[in-house]
């Protein structure tokens, strides 16, 4: 079944800035697709395309946006609500009843390991913690068409892997569709069933990478071969794109 | 001295005695002022009288009935009164309007330049016209306060509205959250340092209203400016007019005072003006020690 369509989105902003030139990208349930490219290039503004907060200047967008969830690039969180209250809000917005949307943000806030900080405030939080925040905000509703926009950026690399063994875990329960921004390369082929590279000015997709590794993933096919190979491909694509 | 002991050398500096310097040079000045001026028969009907004359003379007659604390504390009452009725009607309307602002462009252009307007117009200049509209009572008075209070809360809170995050904004677009979610779980909220500073400013301007409507309006119930108006008629009675004008000016701090811990309580979580962390002076820490 067809979550995502899209077709010819192009996008120049107001001050001429061209973002995006013409891109085509068909997501079904239960694919998980990440995009890489050099900084600028437009991926957040793809993501803000394909949510409905932005509109494209040319092109069409077909998804259903009444089950979306959004991890945005920067946490996004209210200041005046403590870790909980900030988990909870995706849910309280849509109407989700108190007890209900209340021990699913625990149980969310568990997995993104935030236990013990319910009543901290973000400006309390490190950057991290933050972020882990927001996406535990994104799961409570769970979405099936789901856009991550770096959401393990700002996270160590410990945290990072155990986020994303995690997200594969919920990837697998839930069989939303998934569309995910990165820089990491090993991140984008663990975590998908396919990899984009796009290039900068104007963004566009260069090149497709299908990463074959069946589900459930275990954490060490990072050490296989096959896995070097891939990211080895696509870190080639990527040079050439920032060329 | 438990109060002292707890506090260190630099910040028992900073909290008293910097304060206390400035008091002492200010008195000084004062008693410079009052010898020069006062003193001289010519020109003391329009001087400030010496500092001591004004506790002497305008507070500490006790008993007096006519002169002193008691008859000026019964006098503050009806303007205390005023003043936080007035207040309370300039925010409730206040923050209404500020919110049909925030809520259509449309009611924002056609609102704004009367609020303007409102602050600008010379409260003093229109009294026969509210004489006429309002009488010389009560509810007179109440307008003066409401009118000179009510700009700094439309202001500040249609500005707090407006300043709103663009990405708090887009979090609630995507969870498909309608006009009065947005308004009472986003925009209020955020609004609210703003909109207390707008309290603030207005409480200032709600206890002068309501001591200037005193010197216009003669009915109704008196308060504190009338008492400063009468005394200010005698050149005698300098002292006593002085401390009705202290007086006053003690309840508008006070104001000021409550308003501020109120503002601190309701925001102490999370605003970046209320939290400990605040620096002190925004220069970069030196963590390296110079070797002498
Ligand atoms: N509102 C805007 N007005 C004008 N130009 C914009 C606007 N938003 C983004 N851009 C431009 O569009 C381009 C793509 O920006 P975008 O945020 O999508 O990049 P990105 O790929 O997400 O980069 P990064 O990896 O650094 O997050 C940039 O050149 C940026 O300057
Ligand atoms: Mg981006």
């Amino acid at each position: 079944m067809t979550a995502l369509n899209l077709r010819n989105i192009s996008m120049t902003f107001p001050d001429g800035t061209q973002a995006i030139d013409d891109v085509d990208l068909t997501i079904e349930r239960g694919e998980f697709v990440t995009i890489v490219g050099p900084s600028g290039c437009g991926k957040s503004t793809l993501l803000r395309i394909v949510s409905g907060l932005q509109l494209p200047t040319s092109g069409s967008c077909e998804i259903d946006r009444q089950s979306l969830g959004y991890v945005f690039q920067d946490p996004v969180l209210l200041p005046w609500r403590n870790v909980q209250k900030n988990v909870e809000l995706n849910a309280e917005l849509q109407n989700v009843p108190t007890d209900q949307r209340r021990e699913a943000a625990q149980k969310a806030v568990k997995l993104v390991n935030l236990s013990g900080q319910e009543l901290k405030y973000p400006h309390q939080l490190s950057g991290g913690m933050k972020m882990r925040c927001s996406l535990a905000r994104s799961l409570v509703s769970q979405p099936k068409v789901f856009l991550f926009d770096e959401p393990f950026g700002a996270v160590d690399e410990m945290t990072r892997e155990r986020l994303n063994d995690e997200l594969l875990n919920i990837f697998l329960q839930e069989k939303f569709a998934g569309l995910f921004i990165t820089h990491s390369i090993q991140e984008a082929v663990f975590l998908s069933t396919r990899v984009i590279v796009m290039s900068s000015q104007p963004g566009r997709f260069v090149s497709e990478h299908k990463i074959g590794f069946p589900f459930p993933r275990a954490s060490e096919i990072r050490y296989s071969p096959e896995f070097a190979q891939l990211c080895g491909q696509i870190s080639h694509d990527l040079k050439l794109a920032h060329a | 001295m438990k109060f002292f002991g707890r506090l260190s050398q630099s910040r028992r500096i900073s909290h008293v005695f910097l304060p206390l310097i400035t008091f002492v040079v200010f008195l000084s000045i004062w008693y410079t002022y009052a010898k020069l001026h006062y003193d001289n028969p010519v020109q003391r009907r329009n001087a400030l009288p010496y500092p001591h004359e004004i506790v002497t003379d305008g507070f500490l007659p006790l008993n007096d009935k006519v002169n002193g604390l008691q008859p000026i504390l019964g006098y503050m009452w009806p303007t205390v009164k005023v003043t936080l009725l007035g207040l309370v009607i300039a925010v409730a309307l206040g923050v209404l309007v500020a919110i049909l602002m925030n809520f259509s462009k449309g009611i924002e252009k056609s609102l704004f330049p009367y609020a303007v307007i409102l602050q600008t117009v010379p409260i003093l200049a229109i009294t026969p016209l509210l004489t006429e509209l309002f009488g010389e009572e009560l509810g007179v008075r109440l307008v003066v306060t409401v009118l000179v209070a009510l700009f700094p809360v439309i202001t500040n809170t249609l500005f707090g509205l407006q300043s709103t995050d663009r990405a708090l904004h887009d979090l609630f677009t995507l969870n498909h959250a309608n006009r009065w979610t947005r308004l009472t779980k986003l925009e209020l909220p955020s609004a609210m340092p703003s909109l207390m500073t707008g309290i603030r400013i207005a409480s200032g301007s709600a206890v002068i209203g309501s001591v200037v409507a005193d010197f216009f309006f003669a009915k109704g119930e008196k308060g504190i400016g009338y008492y400063i108006r009468t005394r200010q008629q005698q050149s005698i009675q300098r002292p006593e007019m002085f401390a009705g004008t202290i007086m006053a000016s003690l309840f508008g701090i006070l104001m000021f005072i409550v308003i501020g811990w109120i503002t601190s309580r309701a925001i102490r979580n999370w605003h970046d003006s209320n939290l400990a962390h605040r620096p002190s002076s925004f220069k970069v820490v030196r963590t390296l020690k110079r070797k002498s």
